[in-house]
């Protein structure tokens, strides 16, 4: 699985990169987590308001930062 | 089950009332704060309310609740409200307006789209590249920060509705117009080129979509819990720097050298403000205190305008998409703006 955080480095990313991460290790998942911080790639996801997640190049969240709980059914929500 | 899960679960019952029975509590205690203070302060600890300690802790204990309240309840009827828009759905709006309608239609909706300076460079990349003309965007981004439900807040409870609607209809006007004038000038030479070249991928994804009440009132929780975080300081120091003057100050310190007779009292108020880096909850406090003491609330709302529109960290965020040239006129026609509109209130309506 490879997880994306899309955003410029503020408080709500780095926020989102830390409930990803536990949510990951929680689930015990094999997961790849980059961040993305270049405009135009953010822009080139379709996503205007940051933070975004990506999962497996689909976006599944933008604009929040959500609960570890709730990254933990992004993540194992089957990929429609 | 976590607590998320038990929350999502609660039946719609459960959730209406938790929220009336909160509700409940934030009337009781907002009318009890007064009463509480003077008879812990004067009663319990026999301090006189009139003398300069005695005035000036009543005034900090006292205006601390009555603030935290007031942000408390207004951030999230704010943010509640906020969660039906979003900036997606907003460039959908504005996407092939034309110039003077599309100023208007951006501020109004810079009002009402929940937005974070943070979202400011992609939400300005993805407006120009749906087409929004870059001025009818410029409207947009100044109508975001400059009202903002902080100042709401803190204005209503302050000073009332009239002075509240003033900033808000103030602050739109300045918006429009500035947005209007930066559209003039051919900005398209000053915005860096990798702005035209981006180009919006895949669907855009609608950050509003799918929520539920549920989803929005915890919306709601978290960004009061959020803000409340990121202001207390300023709050506190504010609210102190109040305090202070409130005891203090002689009577007429600032009356004389700001009041009503310096004409140049909002020019300079408005050039203090541009660099200061604070916010709502931070000045308003302040505000208070100089209103207090005499000053006119055109210089004090330029002012807080200033502070809240403008800021070092936000020019230092525009530089990756704009040219310094067009980061000045930005700067310097909203300043203009909130200096006409300083003038205009005391012009108009005085102390």
């Amino acid at each position: 699985m490879k997880i994306k955080i899309l955003g410029p480095g503020c408080a709500n990313c780095v926020n989102l990169e830390r409930v990803t991460r536990e949510a990951v290790a929680s689930l015990g998942l094999d997961a790849e987590i980059e961040k993305v911080t270049d405009f135009p790639t953010i822009l080139g996801y379709g996503v205007m308001t940051t933070p975004g997640l990506v999962v497996d190049e689909r976006v599944v969240l933008s604009g929040r930062v959500p609960t570890a709980a709730h990254v933990k059914e992004l993540l194992t929500a089957p990929v429609a | 089950m976590s607590t998320v899960e038990h929350a999502r679960a609660r039946t719609p019952t459960r959730r209406w009332v938790g929220l009336g029975a909160a509700a409940v509590v934030w009337f009781v205690l907002y009318a009890v704060n007064g009463r509480f203070w003077d008879w812990l302060l004067v009663d319990a600890f026999g301090l006189d309310p009139e003398s300069r300690l005695g005035s000036s802790v009543r005034f900090f204990l006292y205006d601390t609740v009555k603030i935290a309240l007031l942000l408390i309840g207004i951030i999230f009827l704010i943010t509640v409200m906020r969660s039906f828009m979003s900036v997606e759905r907003t460039r959908a709006l504005l996407g092939g307006r034309r110039e003077g309608v599309g100023n208007v239609m951006a501020a109004g909706l810079g009002v009402v789209t929940p937005f974070c300076s943070c979202s400011a460079v992609p939400a300005f990349i993805g407006f120009v590249a749906a087409g929004v003309p870059l001025g009818v965007t410029m409207s947009f981004l100044i109508a975001s920060p400059l009202v903002n439900e902080v100042a709401i807040a803190l204005l209503f409870g302050l000073f009332g509705l009239g002075p509240t609607l003033m900033y808000v209809a103030a602050g739109v006007v300045i918006a429009i117009v500035a947005g209007f004038a930066l559209g003039r000038i051919s900005p398209e030479r000053w915005v860096e080129p990798f702005v035209f070249e981006t180009r919006l991928g895949g669907q855009p994804v609608d950050s509003a979509a799918h929520l539920t009440w549920d989803d929005r009132i915890q919306m709601g929780v978290e960004e009061v819990l959020s803000i409340l975080r990121k202001i207390w300081p300023y709050l506190l120091v504010g609210i102190g720097l109040g305090a202070v003057i409130h005891g203090w100050a002689p009577e007429d310190f600032f009356a004389r050298y700001a009041g009503a007779g310096n004409p140049f009292a909002v020019l300079v108020a408005v050039l203090i403000g541009i660099p200061l880096y604070s916010n709502a909850a931070g000045v308003l406090p302040l505000v208070e205190a100089l209103h207090d003491q005499g000053l006119p609330m055109g210089t004090l709302l330029a002012f807080m305008m200033a502070v809240v529109a403008l800021s070092l960290p936000e020019v230092i965020l525009l530089r990756r998409v704009l040219r310094p040239p067009l980061i000045a006129a930005f700067v310097g026609v909203t300043g203009l703006g909130i200096i006409a509109v300083g003038y205009l209130f005391n012009a108009t309506i005085g102390a």
